[in-house]
This record gives C-alpha cells, sequence and structure tokens, in this order.
C-alpha cells in the first residue's frame, strides 16, 4: 500500500517533467480559472463597499415650524429613534442650519448679501433620519405623516427625493443581482476550459492507460498519478495567482484609494489573504483532481 | 486451465474474425497458433486477455469466465498473463527499464526485487546497454525484446506470445524459443501465435490451425500446414 502510493506519487512526479508543455499550459489555464475567481471575490467585497456607501448617502429630513420648541423636536427625535427601522436621527437646529450654511457658502458675496437682506435666521429646525436599509424610508415617512405632532411638522423631504432613492435602491439591487448571474455565468465557462484542456491531456495519454490496464494494472495505480499532477497543478496554480493578486493589489490599491478613500483594497487583501488563498487552492485541487477522475474515468473500462 | 466453448467474435461491419471455436489448453501445454495473416490468431488471444468481447460463446481461465469478471477484477486475471503483443505495446513515456519495472510494481514486489530481477532479464533479452532508452529510440527488434521481458518478468502462469520474434534475426530468434521452451518447462503454458514455419516444426508440440476464423486441424506433435 505504502509502496504503491510511492511508486504513484514517483510517476506523476516524472510526468509531470516528462510533458512539460501539458503541464505548463494547464497551469496557465487553471491560473486564469483561480484569478477570475478571485477577482469576483474582490469585486464582490468592492462592489458591496460602493452600494452602500451609496445607500449611506441617502437620508431624509423633517423640518419642523419655526414655532415648535426644541424640547418638542428633542421629544420626537427620540421618538423616532425608538423605531427599529432607523438607524439614526441627528438634531439640525435653526442656528446650527444657519451656520451651515455659512460655512458652506462664505466663499459666496451674492449668498451672503441675501442672507443679510433677510435680516433674520430663514432656516428650519430639522431630523435627519437615516434607515438602516433604503426600503424603509417608505415606512418612515408614513410615520411622520400620520403621528400625533403632524401639526409641527412644515415639510417631509422624502417626497421630493423619493424617486431617487428608489433608483438608487433598484439600481444596486439589479447591480447585485446581474453580478452574481455573470459571475456564475464566468466560472462555469472557465471550469469548462479547463476541464477540457486537460481531458486533451488525457486523451493522449489514452494508449498508456488502456495499456497499463492491459498489463494488470488497477484503477486507482493508474489513476493515482493524474490525481497527484492535478494536485500539483492545483497548489501551483493557487501560489501563482496568490502572487499575482499580490502585487495586483499592491499596485491598484493605492490607486483604487484615491478615487474611493474609504475604500482600501490593499488591507482588505492582507487581513483576507488566508481566506483568499484557501479560496484559490480549493478551487485549483478541486478543479485538478476533479477534472482527472473525469477525463480519465471513460479510458478504464477496456 | 484455458477453454474456448462454441467462441464466435464478429467485429463491426460484418467481419467474421472468429467461427464457433472450441478447443481446450491444459496445465503446462506448449500450444503454436498458426495461419494466415487475418486468420483471426490475435483476436484469440485479445479474448482470453479480455481485450475484446466475444459475440457468442465463453471463454474461460481457471474455470472461470473471462467476460463475466467485473472491470475492477479484470486486473487480478491480467497479473496472471504475460503477454507479448504484436504490436507490442510499450507505455512511451516510460524507459525500457521503467516498462519491465512498471509490470513488478503493479504487482507490488518490492524494489529490492524489481532492482535485482529486471537487470537480469534485461541481460536475457540483451539490452542492458538500452535500459535508459525509451521505446521510440529503439530498433524494432529491440522493442520486441523489451515487449518479451515485460511479460517474463512477473513468472505469470501464462504467457501469450503474438509473433514474438516478427522482427528478430535468425540468431535472438532461436534464444527467445529457447527460453519460451524453458520457461514452459517450469510450468508455465506457453501459447504463441506465429508465421513461422520452421519455428513450428522444430518444436514438435501441439499446433492449433486457424483458417478463416474456423480450427482446421488441431495436431499433438503438429506441423506448419496452412
Ligand atoms: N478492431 C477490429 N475491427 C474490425 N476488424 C478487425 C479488428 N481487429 C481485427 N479485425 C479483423 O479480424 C480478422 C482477424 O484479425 P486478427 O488480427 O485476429 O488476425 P491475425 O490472425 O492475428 O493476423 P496476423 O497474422 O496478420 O496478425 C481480420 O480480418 C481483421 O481484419
Ligand atoms: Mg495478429
Amino acid at each position: 500500500m505504502l509502496v504503491s502510493i510511492k511508486r504513484i506519487i514517483r510517476w506523476g512526479w516524472q510526468g509531470l517533467f516528462r510533458d512539460g508543455g501539458a503541464a505548463t499550459a494547464t497551469v496557465f489555464i487553471m491560473v486564469l480559472t483561480i484569478s477570475l475567481i478571485t477577482s469576483i471575490f474582490l469585486l464582490k467585497e468592492a462592489s458591496s463597499f460602493l452600494i452602500s456607501s451609496i445607500q449611506e448617502k441617502v437620508d431624509i429630513s423633517v423640518y419642523f415650524k419655526e414655532n415648535s420648541t426644541e424640547q418638542e423636536i428633542l421629544n420626537i427625535q427620540e421618538e423616532l429613534s425608538k423605531i427599529p427601522e432607523v438607524q439614526n436621527v441627528k438634531y439640525v437646529s435653526q442656528e446650527q442650519a444657519l451656520q451651515d450654511f455659512i460655512q458652506r457658502h462664505k466663499e459666496d458675496p451674492v449668498l451672503m448679501r441675501s442672507l443679510e437682506e433677510v435680516g433674520r435666521n430663514p432656516f428650519l429646525a430639522s431630523l435627519n433620519i437615516r434607515a438602516s436599509d433604503p426600503t424603509q424610508y417608505e415606512a418612515v415617512s408614513d410615520f411622520l405623516d400620520n403621528s400625533l405632532f403632524g401639526y409641527l411638522i412644515e415639510k417631509v423631504d422624502y417626497h421630493q427625493r423619493k424617486p431617487v432613492i428608489e433608483k438608487i435602491f433598484s439600481l444596486t439591487a439589479n447591480l447585485e443581482k446581474s453580478g452574481i448571474v455573470f459571475s456564475v455565468l464566468l466560472v462555469f465557462l472557465s471550469f469548462l476550459v479547463v476541464f477540457n484542456t486537460i481531458r486533451l491531456i488525457i486523451m493522449k495519454g489514452q494508449e498508456e492507460i488502456q495499456i497499463q490496464r492491459l498489463v494488470g494494472a488497477s484503477n486507482w495505480f493508474i489513476r493515482g498519478p493524474f490525481l497527484f499532477q492535478g494536485t500539483i497543478f492545483g497548489i501551483l496554480s493557487a501560489l501563482i495567482s496568490l502572487l499575482i493578486f499580490t502585487f495586483v493589489c499592491w499596485f491598484f490599491g493605492s490607486q483604487i484609494s484615491i478615487l474611493f478613500p474609504e475604500l482600501d483594497m490593499w488591507t482588505y487583501f492582507l487581513s483576507n489573504i488566508w481566506t483568499i488563498f484557501l479560496i484559490q487552492l480549493l478551487t485549483g485541487i478541486g478543479l485538478g483532481v476533479v477534472s482527472s477522475l473525469m477525463a480519465i474515468r471513460k479510458y478504464l473500462e477496456i | 486451465m484455458i477453454k474456448f466453448q462454441n467462441v464466435t467474435k464478429i467485429y463491426l461491419e460484418n467481419t467474421i474474425a472468429l467461427e464457433d471455436l472450441s478447443f481446450k489448453i491444459n496445465e503446462k501445454e506448449f500450444v503454436s497458433i498458426v495461419g494466415k495473416s487475418g486468420a483471426g490468431k490475435t483476436t484469440l488471444l485479445k479474448l482470453l486477455l479480455a481485450q475484446e468481447k466475444p459475440t457468442r460463446g465463453r471463454v474461460f481461465f481457471d474455470n472461470q469466465d473471462v467476460h463475466k469478471i467485473r472491470p475492477e477484477k479484470l486486473p487480478e486475471l491480467r497479473r496472471r498473463i504475460g503477454s507479448i503483443f504484436q504490436d507490442y505495446k510499450l507505455l512511451a513515456s516510460k524507459t525500457c527499464y521503467e516498462n519491465i519495472a512498471y509490470v513488478m510494481e503493479v504487482l507490488g514486489k518490492s524494489n529490492q526485487e524489481i532492482e535485482k530481477d529486471v537487470p537480469k532479464i534485461l541481460e536475457i533479452v540483451g539490452l542492458t546497454e538500452r535500459a535508459q532508452n525509451f521505446p521510440a529510440e529503439l530498433s524494432a527488434g529491440e522493442r520486441q525484446r523489451v515487449a518479451i521481458a515485460r511479460a517474463l518478468i512477473h513468472r505469470p502462469d501464462v504467457i501469450l506470445a503474438d509473433e514474438p520474434t516478427g522482427n528478430l534475426d535468425p540468431y535472438n530468434t532461436s534464444e527467445i524459443i529457447h527460453l519460451l521452451l524453458k520457461i514452459n518447462t517450469l510450468g508455465t503454458i506457453v501459447v504463441l501465435a506465429t508465421h513461422n514455419k520452421e519455428i513450428v516444426n522444430s518444436l514438435g508440440k501441439r499446433v492449433i490451425t486457424l483458417g478463416q476464423g474456423k480450427i482446421i486441424r488441431d495436431q499433438e506433435k503438429g506441423r506448419f500446414i496452412l
């Protein structure tokens, strides 16, 4: 048993070098496949980051009539915070709104002059509401419209922003859905390519497999070297892919952070390096072993 | 030991290779199968090795129907048979030495045994110098001798020799035939398919003559008559 395993490994190892061309081709194809799967993994992370950062920018504001007191507004804030779908409620006082406006437009003399001409603070106090999920804004807005303190509310800007919010929401949902479909399709196609490459290589060895059967080799003794080679191809391809992605994430990570400062691909890659390598290794070995087993099966019938 | 029972083999396109063939080969026998090219000699050996299935009839080895053996169990049968194929069937990716050693590895022989036996048989067939060459680097006669060495190395119960001297010079031919005779005296069944009249006549052993897929003669101490 042990001596057979040793022999299988020796034949498998020798085969790698005696047919170097085929080995290189297989590893090349497998690196492509593994890279594709790794990219999908990384892109999924990046896109869900982008989607959530877009969704985070979505909020609604409730403006209160000028005669409402701060205490009343703070009570409403507390009331709103109790709704489970509400993630965060921020109070912006009249004074705060004014300061914000000045801060934002102090470079603009026209606006500043017109503000002076008004002669008083024209801004309303508001509550800025952020829901945990963009589908919940509708519910929050309904809640406000029908609440007891409705008489204090001047307006809820959800009604103007509704189309935009809904568009963002359906866009990101579609993006996620089509991303998944597209990835599954790509992964499937690349599996086919790897399988075919290995199949062609084994087909070339078809005559030898049949001879091995005729001199009395057992099926496992014949399969063994191919499985060993499949495993080696898998490990080698995973290592090469890891190297490629280390470089890519390190090199492009900093460029991406210029565009999206909160998205740090390099740190993300480093902190997930073991998961990524595991995915690559499992893909590689799985592809190598399963393809070999499937491709060899029909030659063992003689 | 070996029994063909009303065996018919029809290849596709209505090529009748063997027709209603019945005979027995006993322990320790040396049998020559002769017949014109295309008479069905190779087909007969293929049926015994379960390389082809008979269209009708049954083939027995040691009272076991060869074609009822499941594919996973076939290696056990084949390990008891040493085949010298007409087209050699050497493993192109392995050297002479490895081709011969492979059969012993298949049997799970120890490395010591392999390292002892393989050089010995290489010397017997005169290929010590060629041990590390690949089949493609050998002459036809050298390849044939590797095939012979591979069939003998594990001391099988039966040797199926399909035209084993077709590419050998007279000297090597008589060496190989002597080797087969010697192995036969040690108790191994030898089935020799050949066109070589001189060999068959000099052997003075049983001869089965095939003609168009049928047995036309089966004689003890037979001669080569087509
Ligand atoms: N795989 C095959 N498919 C179809 N016909 C075949 C096949 N193998 C052999 N035959 C036919 O079966 C017949 C017997 O062939 P076989 O190889 O047994 O002859 P043989 O006696 O060994 O001839 P030779 O002396 O030339 O080796 C021939 O007519 C051959 O054409
Ligand atoms: Mg023949």
